[in-house]
């Protein structure tokens, strides 16, 4: 819709720009970006305005104001990965996501905050602090939460956004901009969209580059997608997918961008419960949600069945020594030489890395890579990183052959409860959290499979609670199809924040259901 | 300035901390771990986390992976692709000098190379040399 205004002159990009960064700066708060590019943005969205004036614009995208998460390299702005490793470290180069982006006209308004590296799963480890949630200062959660005083309970009572796109999540969600990037290794962009109330979509592994994103685990990285509602989901997808000859780990075949069908009959599908997702610590209202979703789809004439995935619970333990393993022989590369932070040793090269590597990285960063060092030691190879590589192959097969015995689409809680208070959220270390989380995400990273969070309904503290469909490999469209007439169903709820109210005037109005396409 | 903090709290200690026998980490394994990685575990909750961290990965041995191959990569069943050794861009040397913070014309300049990380013992002796 927003699209719709820019072609037809009811709002020009620059004004659109200016807005969004207007409400970036009100929310700063939120700490969800890291870097702001103003002037950047401007001028790109000055050039967005010319082509539209001489009705050429370059497509949906163009002077659509965009977040990227900041993990992925964008020329001339900083890119940190919010580690003290990379500060100050101005990429020379775009990353391919961000570069077709922005041939697409899109406005880069600035890099998000995230957990450091991309490790964790509250974005709350980052050098630049923790990213709070939108949703903790809306209307919804406000009325729902006991206080005992006001202004005490709006300083300590905010929640967490997930992790580990938590900032490009808040600032989709706190409508800062249109769509952001994220990155998925283990339900990083699910995670928090869910918290959030925004979807969030993990392509198939091998659709999108990655070439320009700093990887963790290169079997298992994808960019992400975070917007306010699938169509945008699939718009971006369109724009950014598709081989790149940088990457080659990103498949050959011709990609077609495609639009979403509505789905009017859901009769001929089959959706598959895996009852392995109802796992231990899931609370009692997403799995009442989740049932509910499943009615939804027998009360349209889907088929519904259970099916197993007998090696889920697994999958957690497999991700930790892979994802430690792949880290400790990614995160080598930082040795202060040829960028990043360079510690004042001097008295060998190794003592100036070990002394660099030290002061650059937090303790979930070193921890991960001495235990992925550990598992690679000769004595450990066999049993810990062969063996998980096993398992792995174990649980990619349960997928294939629960989508050859028919099924179409899998539908699964994606996250064990809806977001929990930041003062809650650090009582336990960042692994144990990750572990705990990441329990319904992380096995479609493993067998590399695209998968999609809705927004769902509100909990009972009005937080948002999302669901996640799995789909076959490579079928996005099939996927995002069905989680649109999905997300048509459940008609989720829009943000109701003091902060948007304010700058509501004109742009905002154009969006009933906020949506850009 | 300190490099590897781990022989101080080993030798307050803190070797009662560290059982030895699989899956615990022995002292030495620690130190080899540190310098294998470069990174140091900076105290006792950093030898704890990975003694959890292992202790985590020990469920994996629950699994029976009889006659399964293991899995490199989802998209194993399509063929790697490779491109054509032409160059297509290239000539940023002025980019790629201008992160890094110290060098001389157009090379990264390193401390010198080949002095190994001081040992266990030797760690008081260099502390107080740096």
């Amino acid at each position: 819709q927003v699209s719709v205004a820019l072609k037809e002159g009811q709002v020009t990009p620059t004004q659109l720009c200016q807005r969004c960064l207007a409400l970036i700066r009100s929310t700063k708060f939120l700490n969800a970006y890291i870097t702001v590019a103003e002037e950047t943005a401007l001028k790109q969205a000055e050039e967005s305005e010319k082509r539209y004036r001489r009705g050429q614009p370059l497509g949906v995208l163009d002077g659509i104001p965009v977040s990227v998460k900041d993990n992925f390299n964008t020329a001339g702005i900083e890119t940190t990965c919010a580690s003290n490793m990379l500060k100050g470290y101005i990429s020379p180069y775009n990353a391919t996501v961000v570069q077709k982006l922005l041939d697409q006209g899109a406005v880069l308004l600035g890099k998000t905050n995230l957990d450091e590296f991309a490790m964790g799963s509250g974005s709350t480890d980052g050098v630049f602090g923790p990213v709070r949630n939108p949703w903790s200062y809306s209307r919804q959660y406000k009325e729902k939460s006991v206080s005992k005083s006001h202004s005490e309970d709006e300083e300590s009572n905010w929640v967490i956004t997930g992790g580990s796109s938590g900032g490009s999540a808040a600032a989709v969600s706190s409508f800062t901009c249109f769509a952001a990037l994220g990155s998925d290794t283990g339900g990083s962009t699910r995670n928090p969209a869910a918290h959030c109330g925004v979807v969030g979509l993990k392509p198939t592994y091998g659709l999108i580059s990655r070439h320009g994103l700093i990887p963790l685990v290169n079997s298992m990285d994808v960019p992400g997608i975070l917007t306010r509602c699938v169509d945008d989901a699939a718009v971006v997808l369109g724009s950014i997918a598709g081989h790149d000859p940088k990457d080659s780990t990103t498949i050959q075949d011709n990609f077609m961008p495609f639009e979403l069908p509505d789905l009017t009959d859901v009769s001929k599908l089959s959706i598959g419960i895996p009852k392995e997702y109802h796992a231990p610590g899931l609370s009692s209202e997403i799995l009442a949600l989740w049932s509910k979703a499943a009615d939804l789809f027998k009360d349209a004439g889907a088929k519904v069945i259970e099916v197993s995935l007998p090696h889920t619970r697994y999958s957690i333990v497999c991700y930790h020594v892979l994802c430690t393993a792949e880290v400790a022989s990614n995160m080598a590369r930082f040795d202060g030489l040829e960028y990043g932070h360079r510690s004042d040793m001097n008295e060998s090269t190794e003592s100036m890395y070990a002394a660099t590597r030290r002061e650059g990285f937090n303790d979930v960063v070193r921890g991960r890579i001495l235990s992925g060092n550990y598992f690679l030691l000769k004595q450990n190879y066999e049993n810990y990183f062969i063996k998980a590589q096993k398992v792995r192959r174990l649980i990619a097969n349960d997928f294939v052959k629960v989508f050859r015995s028919g099924v179409d689409i899998l539908l699964t809680p994606t996250t064990l409860s809806d977001a929990v208070p930041y003062m809650e959220f650090i009582k336990e270390d960042n692994r144990t959290r990750s572990t705990q989380d990441d329990i319904l995400t992380q096995a479609a990273n493993m067998a590399g499979l695209p998968a999609v969070s809705v927004p769902t309904a509100l909990s009972e503290k009005g937080l948002p609670v999302g669901l996640q469909f799995i789909g076959r490999s490579f079928q996005e469209k099939q996927l995002l199809t069905i989680a649109k007439w999905f997300e048509k169903q459940v008609k989720f709820p829009m943000i109701q924040l003091e902060e948007v109210k304010r700058l509501d005037h004109g742009v905002f109005q154009h969006q009933k259901s906020a949506s850009f396409s | 300035m300190r490099v590897l903090w781990f022989g101080r709290w080993l030798r307050a200690g803190a070797a009662a901390m560290v059982p030895a026998g699989p899956p615990r980490a022995a002292a030495e394994l620690l130190a080899h771990l540190e310098r294998l990685a470069l990174v140091d575990f900076r105290d006792a909750e950093g030898v704890e986390r990975l003694q959890k961290a292992i202790q985590f990965a020990d469920r994996l041995q629950e699994v029976n992976t009889d006659g399964v191959e293991p899995m490199d990569s989802v998209l194993e069943d399509r063929c790697l692709y490779l491109r054509e050794d032409n160059v297509t861009e290239g000539n940023c040397t002025k980019e790629l000098l201008k992160n890094a913070r110290e060098k001389v014309e157009e090379y990264f300049v390193a401390p010198p190379g080949n002095i190994p990380l001081p040992k266990l013992d030797e760690q008081e002796t260099f502390l107080q040399g740096s």
